[in-house]
């Protein structure tokens, strides 16, 4: 296990044990538990949490032949699938599955200063994109509408709030104004995701948002 | 303990008694959590048969260390509603794969199954408010941003248990 720093908060814990958040924050919420035992077991609290709920809820009769129905489907199922393999690259598995494969299999495209992206597609009102910041590079300055979730993949990177290595996640929200600099040495890729556009402060930024949709 | 002997029963000797006795306490209650949830009467029967079904699939993937069966049940369950009921997709993380001794420590299994009776007594003893609020949450009546800070949740110790079954786990891996 990495020494990760960073952890989700409570609020996206108990969303995604709830399965209430937006499909692009749940992703980054599944990738970082593959990388976080100490989320993953946060998160089995929060489904614990879950399970008392349901336990608790009221019953509500079941069909008179709903034994022998859902015998039927346990019968006619397909076998189960095989356990999927583990994720032997930089990307966990659930992120593989929306990339189709590894860092080598992202389709890249430029957003300018260097900066590449690649956005995944995704339903809800939230959207997740890969980023790939050259070592020493920096992501324009900017704020938030809303919250913005950033996991480290591959290498690191510092903004004034502090240093974020693989497996950190960023919790951003409207309080926030950063400008996020690639660490020197490898470049950083990450894993980014918002449900309201960023405010970028300056100029030519504001133009490449229309055309890129940060 | 509860239930984790059927669940077994059922990976070993597919075993359609435990099963029954199984279905008869939770299908009603995840059908009754789905209609609380907002689902259509037939809808919530059907997915949770097909919970049930699920159940009866993966039970050789129940670790009674990590998580109780009705904490197990409800994953399914919540899975089986994102995917028929909400018609969206659900990004799952990596599971963590059995090592070389399968079977997972009795003594984490009990402490487990104790402080999950216990939270569960502590979630029902909340100021009513409180407890409304959480039940929101569960209900999807809450967006992820009308979710507050959980103060005074009971929790703590159920995450310190799965740590260590986690550890134990990591460490058969190597
Ligand atoms: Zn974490
Ligand atoms: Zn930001």
């Amino acid at each position: 296990m990495k020494d990760i720093k960073h952890h989700l908060t409570d609020q996206l814990l108990m969303g995604y044990a709830a399965g209430t958040l937006p499909e692009a924050f749940s992703l980054v919420v599944a990738t970082h538990v593959s990388l976080c035992d100490e989320c993953r077991a946060r998160l089995a609290e929060y489904e614990a949490v879950g399970g008392e709920i349901m336990m608790d809820a009221g019953a509500a009769p079941m069909a008179e032949d709903a034994l022998a129905s859902t015998m039927a489907l346990i019968a006619n199922a397909n076998p189960a699938p095989k356990q999927e393999t583990r994720s032997t690259g930089i990307f966990p598995t659930p992120l593989r599955d929306y990339v189709g494969g590894d860092k080598d299999a992202v389709r890249w495209r430029s957003v300018g200063g260097g900066v590449k992206q690649m956005i995944l597609s995704t339903e809800g009102e939230a959207t997740v994109r890969l980023l790939h910041i050259p070592a020493g590079s920096a992501v324009p300055d900017h704020g938030h509408n809303g919250t913005e979730l950033t996991l480290v993949l591959q290498g690191a990177f510092a903004d004034h709030t502090d240093h974020f290595g693989v497996g950190d996640v960023e919790v951003a929200n409207e309080d926030l104004d950063h400008t996020p600099v690639a660490a020197e040495g490898e470049d950083c890729i990450c894993l980014a995701a918002t449900d309201a556009p960023l405010k970028f402060n300056s100029f030519l930024p504001r133009i490449a948002q229309k055309f890129v949709k940060i | 303990m509860a239930w984790i002997e059927e669940i077994f029963a059922i990976r070993d000797k597919q075993d359609q008694a435990a099963f029954a006795r199984l279905f008869a306490h939770f299908a009603p209650r995840i059908k009754g959590f789905l209609i609380r949830s907002g689902a259509a009467d037939d809808m919530a029967e059907e997915c949770a048969q097909e919970v049930l079904a699920t159940v009866w699939r993966k039970a050789a993937l129940f670790d009674p260390s990590r998580a109780s069966a009705a904490t197990w049940i409800f994953t399914i369950a919540r899975n089986r509603q994102i995917d028929m009921i909400r018609r969206a997709r659900r990004p799952e993380p990596e599971d963590l794969p059995w090592g070389p001794d399968a079977e997972p420590d009795q003594e984490d299994v009990i402490a487990l199954s104790q402080e999950t009776e216990k939270l569960g007594e502590a979630i029902a003893a909340l100021p009513e408010k409180q407890r409304e609020l959480i039940e929101r949450a569960y209900f999807g009546d809450l967006s992820h941003s009308e979710i507050a800070e959980q103060t005074g949740l009971p929790l703590g110790t159920i995450k310190s248990r799965i740590r260590l079954a986690l550890d134990r786990l990591r460490h058969s891996m190597r």
